[in-house]
């Protein structure tokens, strides 16, 4: 680089690597066998629902209960196989540490405040706020939640003390459900910021 | 389709094809994804039709044979499906099939007799009063269906793996196949035939089956799911060629073992 001046908006060199390549590829992944585990598991649920609501069949994946088992059980290894190397990865690389270590109570609600009032800061994208690290960590825990209790409703038998940890078959439902809720209450929040702050998104695809 | 190649060692044809051909699945069903995918985001993503339509179909078919491999490796003969407490059981217990209740079949009790046919000794068939004869348990286990829900049953009767090995059956065979009286269909493995669990079942909750349960007899299998629980079953066959079944040829999991 030279001492020529630069344009104030442009950056003097490239962008430090926010996400490297293994979390935009596994991030994408999953993003796709998410979206085909909760379109399909929604039309799961409809055959036996737990609560007095259906999922209307415009937003469900497979047709009716045979085809959406069948995408269910398809992209379950996809989901697992990418979830597996996606965690080992980060905690491997100590990213997740860096990344999303340490959350204080008190930072959250700072951040929850400011967040509200439209004073949050996103200048930073390699540094997560409270609010992100908190909403991160807590689906990556739901996602491993969905995951076990999955297994716990699949494999009663096979694999029944996991089930039993979910209080039994029943129960494991439930908790399955509640799982898919919450991954979906963050896909919401998470692709609404995505469009709030399109260089979060462009950092996603292109890495910086 | 490819369902009829295979005809079944002690089953006539004819018979089977007539049987079969009354209860294919609508072909409209066939293409079980049919209108399946509303979901935009993942239509864009893909940029193609090609998560809708046959070509989806057979590789999540092909799929569904690889979880099919994937659940037998999990499958464990002597892994037990957990048991109950009397008072645990389901009451009254959910009556479940393709038709309602009232449509289910009515069995003579005086004209029954058991087929029995394939990779076996003895293809005698048998009257009610030989098989309630044989030894008998009775089993409280939970009964998982693929819609999701599930209850706890009481059934009793014989261990289908002493009735294989009064029948001379050749165990080292890859399936055993039922036909019902309705002309229903299904086949399991050969490891889950003979799981302690696997019973013939006489009875529900102390009394005799009744129609809406399977009346005479059904197959019992804690460690599959519902649908793989033949009611009202008039024929069985030890083979070794692929015959799934009439849901697992609309597209449910052959396996389904829980």
């Amino acid at each position: 680089m030279t001492a020529q001046a630069t344009p104030i908006s442009a950056p003097s060199a490239p962008a430090e690597v926010i996400h490297p390549l293994w979390v935009r590829i596994t991030h994408w992944i999953n993003a796709l066998a998410m979206a085909v585990m909760i379109g399909s598991g929604w039309e799961i649920y409809n055959a036996s629902p737990l609560f007095p609501f259906a999922f209307p069949r415009s937003i469900t994946l497979g047709g009716w209960l045979a085809g959406a088992l069948l995408w269910h059980f398809a992209a379950m290894w996809v989901l697992a196989v990418n979830g597996l190397v996606y965690v080992v990865l980060g905690i491997a690389t100590g990213r997740f540490r860096r990344k999303l270590l340490p959350i204080r109570p008190r930072d959250v609600a700072a951040d929850v405040k400011a967040a509200l009032t439209g004073r949050l800061a996103h200048d930073d994208l390699a540094v997560y706020n409270a609010v992100q690290r908190l909403l991160y960590l807590g689906v990556i825990v739901a996602a491993v939640v969905i995951v076990l209790s999955g297994l716990s409703i699949w494999k009663p038998i096979q694999l029944q003390e996991l089930t039993a940890l979910f209080g039994g078959y029943d129960a494991a439902r439930y908790v399955h459900f509640f799982a898919m809720a919450a991954i979906a209450g963050f896909i919401v929040i998470h692709v609404v910021m995505a469009f709030v702050v399109p260089k979060s998104l462009r950092a996603m695809i292109t890495g910086r | 389709m490819p369902r009829l190649r295979n005809p079944i060692p002690g089953v006539d044809p004819s018979l089977l094809i007539k049987d079969a051909a009354r209860h294919l699945p609508d072909p409209t069903r066939r293409l079980f994804l049919r209108g399946g995918l509303s979901l935009g985001a993942l239509t864009l993503l893909t940029g193609c039709d090609i998560i809708d339509g046959p070509s989806a179909e057979r590789v999540l078919m092909k799929i569904s044979y690889f979880n099919d491999a994937a659940q037998g490796f999990l499958f464990n003969l002597n892994r037990m499906a957990p048991t109950y407490p009397d008072s645990a059981v389901t009451r009254p217990f959910p009556f479940n099939a393709y038709y309602p209740e009232n449509e289910a079949p009515e069995v003579d009790k005086d004209d029954y007799a058991l087929e029995v046919g394939g990779l076996v000794d003895n293809k005698d068939s048998w009257t009610l009063d030989q098989l309630y004869a044989l030894p008998q348990e009775t089993q409280i286990t939970r009964h998982v269906c693929v819609e999701g829900w599930s209850a706890i049953g009481k059934w009793t009767g014989v261990r289908f793996s002493e009735f294989l090995r009064r029948i001379g059956a050749d165990t080292r065979a890859k399936y055993v196949w039922f036909r019902c009286a309705e002309g229903y269909s299904t086949s399991i493995d050969m490891a889950t035939a003979l799981h302690p669990q696997t019973q013939m079942t006489f009875k529900f909750d102390g009394e005799t089956l009744p129609r809406k349960y399977g009346f005479p007899m059904k197959i019992r299998m804690p460690t599959k799911l519902g649908f793989k629980n033949p009611k009202h079953v008039m024929e069985l066959a030890v083979i070794n060629n692929w015959n799934p079944g009439y849901w697992e040829e609309q597209g449910y999991n052959w396996f389904s073992g829980l």
